[in-house]
């Protein structure tokens, strides 16, 4: 089932949650609400799902208006990132409680009801735990009965708030790959929210980004970290090296440093965001070289085939910190000493106007 | 070495296990046990007979209905308006909560002799509240048994609210929101949810009201009336014997009141146990 909303407001007290929310969420997609928290995804999911009411605003389910729909009647199922299962009930019991709160005339018999707890469990791979009780279970089990549990009710739109969020990594990373096998299998339309950015660009179809109550790019994994919309975007997804500069000639200016840029739409003299991804950026260590932006070796970190040079601007970017990905053998040749001044040139340098966007990077 | 002899010695942080047993043992015997002991054998200077008929005087057996009967009473009402209460104070936020929250606990720190006199003084047949009740419906509180209920759960009214409201402000909001998404109804959700968890701190605040209501005295003694057969209470007949000096009497309703009351205490305790195995609290 596809969802739409259209210009959703939703405020708490002073606090804008939603600015003028508009999306599209097509059937049988896998879609990321991704930003940092308190940027309103939550509140939007809860407002997909009829938990909390939109100020303003429309919630079009399968293209019928939804707005006034109890939760109840919106068939969603909802997964919540603390499990949210009834604790005084089996794990058989949790699974089954949307089947039994049914009105008696739709109600299934208790014996189609077991079947169908068994066949979700068994989806679940958890068929083993329906006579235990959630506290007997650890915390992926506990998120992957709450799946089954929402799944009971045949929902037309599967909806889960952080739901690894509470999990360490290694089981946040094996149930990631388990919810992408899931819904392969299932073809429900699912939107799930997180923080979590390398969890969205691996998991999800298409990936929303929001910030400030504000969507600030919609596309596929590849088209958000690949082509970043606006500087959140860039800063958010990766890590990534920002300088501030001003653009005259065809170089950018950071301090007295300068680097070369190929962007001809940037008007002369304005002053910009330039980001470059660490693995973007090149060590020169030639002392003779006037171009690229003077930086200090702060250490060299290796692990697995990569390593990392941190490094502390001075001269035009004192108190910034950069980071550059090379490879091993590359940093042997370079042989860097801490303290060591060297010059930092971009391969690829991203240009954003500063007039253009109150920036939501804090590096 | 035997098994038992090595499993005994753990190590501890803070010993004293013999020294605080001990003295556990020695304060129970001396504020508890004893006392009760000496009911039990001040009874037995009565013959069987003797205490069969103390014990089955038809006033006595009128007392025992009107106390228990009114106290379970008490007490049921107490656990369906103490829970309301509890949610509305622990859900809503109003203007005056706080001092609300400080009410509830009015009746724990009210001496019952003033509990009484003011209950009486609203309810007697010329009281504010006395004079439209029996005027206009008809309906005699004051002096009668209905007076005896209204006073117990009066005092029973904290007991409830008190252990059911930390259970609720731990409950999350979330697992109503789960319910819903699964299409609970409204009563489904309270049903099946909420009150499964809330189950054994109400029946926890019914004990304790229950258990407050029959050995009320002072309050209830007022609004009672006392009238033989119809609203006397059991512990009005245990000072009745004793203002006759017939202190074996007395001990023998009170040997009834105290099985009685040990019994009923025991199937709440039972139902608690039975409610928290069928939750999952305890295996």
């Amino acid at each position: 089932m596809s969802i739409q909303v259209q210009n959703i407001q939703k405020r708490f007290g002073s606090f804008v949650a939603l600015d003028n929310v508009s999306l599209d969420f097509p059937s049988g997609e896998l879609v990321a609400l991704l930003g940092p928290s308190g940027c309103g995804k939550t509140t939007l999911l809860r407002i997909i799902a009829g938990l909390e009411q939109a100020d303003a605003g429309t919630v079009l389910l399968d293209g019928e208006d939804a707005s006034s729909t109890h939760v109840r009647e919106r068939q969603v199922g909802f997964v919540f990132q603390h499990y949210a299962l009834f604790k005084h009930m089996t794990v058989f019991d949790n699974v089954a409680f949307g089947m039994r709160m049914k009105p008696r005339n739709v109600r299934p018999n208790e014996t189609q009801i077991k079947k169908k707890v068994h066949d979700l469990l068994n989806l679940v791979q958890l068929d083993w735990l329906a006579d235990r009780f959630p506290a007997q279970l650890s915390g992926g089990q506990r998120q992957r009965i709450a799946l089954a549990r929402a799944l009971a009710v045949e929902p037309r739109v599967l909806l889960l708030d952080e739901p690894f969020g509470a999990l360490d990594a290694k089981v946040r990373k094996e149930l990631r790959r388990w919810l992408r096998k899931l819904h392969d299998e299932l073809h429900i339309t699912s939107i799930f929210v997180t923080h979590d950015q390398e969890e969205a660009l691996e998991v999800a179809d298409r990936i929303v980004l929001m910030d400030h109550g504000k969507v600030e790019q919609v596309g596929t994994p590849e088209e958000v970290y690949g082509h970043p919309a606006t500087p959140f975007v860039y800063g958010f997804l990766g890590s990534v090296n920002l300088f501030h500069g001003r653009v005259e000639d065809s170089a950018v200016w950071v301090g007295e440093d300068a680097v070369p840029h190929h962007n001809t739409a940037i008007a002369q003299g304005s002053e910009v965001y330039a980001f470059a991804r660490p693995h973007e950026l090149e060590i020169v260590t030639d002392p003779n070289r006037t171009d690229g932006i003077k930086a200090r070796v702060n250490r060299v970190l290796t692990f697995g085939v990569s390593s990392r040079v941190e490094l502390d601007g001075v001269n035009g970017a004192t108190g910034q910190h950069f980071e550059v990905e090379l490879s091993q053998p590359q940093v042997q040749a370079l042989a860097l000493v801490a303290g060591q001044i060297v010059r930092l040139l971009p391969s690829r340098l991203k240009l954003f106007e500063r007039s253009e966007a109150g920036l939501g990077v804090k590096r | 070495m035997p098994v038992s002899a090595v499993a005994a010695r753990r190590f501890n942080v803070l010993p004293g296990f013999g020294l605080s047993l001990g003295y556990t043992l020695v304060y129970l015997s001396i504020i508890v046990l004893i006392p009760l002991g000496a009911v039990f054998l001040r009874t037995m200077d009565l013959t069987w007979a003797e205490f069969w008929q103390v014990v089955t005087a038809p006033r006595v057996v009128a007392s025992y209905k009107l106390s228990f009967g009114a106290s379970l009473a008490a007490a049921a009402i107490n656990a369906v308006f103490g829970l309301m209460l509890a949610w509305a104070l622990v859900r809503y936020s109003f203007p005056g909560k706080k001092i609300v929250d400080a009410l509830v606990d009015l009746p724990f720190a009210l001496p019952t002799a003033v509990a009484g006199i003011a209950l009486t003084a609203l309810y007697a047949p010329n009281g504010w509240l006395g004079q439209f009740i029996q005027g206009e419906l008809g309906i005699k509180v004051a002096f009668g048994p209905l007076g005896v209920l209204v006073a117990l759960v009066f005092i029973g009214l904290p007991f409830v609210v008190r252990t059911v409201q930390p259970i609720l402000e731990d409950l999350e909001t979330e697992l109503e929101e789960a319910a819903a998404s699964l299409g609970a109804r409204r009563w489904q959700t309270f049903r099946y949810v909420v009150l499964p968890i809330l189950l054994p701190a109400l029946l926890t605040g019914f004990a304790l009201a229950f258990a407050r209501a029959v050995g009320e005295y002072g309050s209830v003694i007022f609004i009672a009336g006392n009238i033989p057969m119809v609203s006397e209470i059991t512990p009005l007949m245990i000072i009745t014997k004793l203002e006759q000096y017939d202190y074996t009497g007395a001990t023998a309703i009170a040997v009834v009141m105290l099985v009685f009351s040990f019994f009923l205490l025991l199937i709440i305790n039972g139902l608690q146990h039975w409610a928290n195995r069928r939750t999952g609290r305890e295996r």
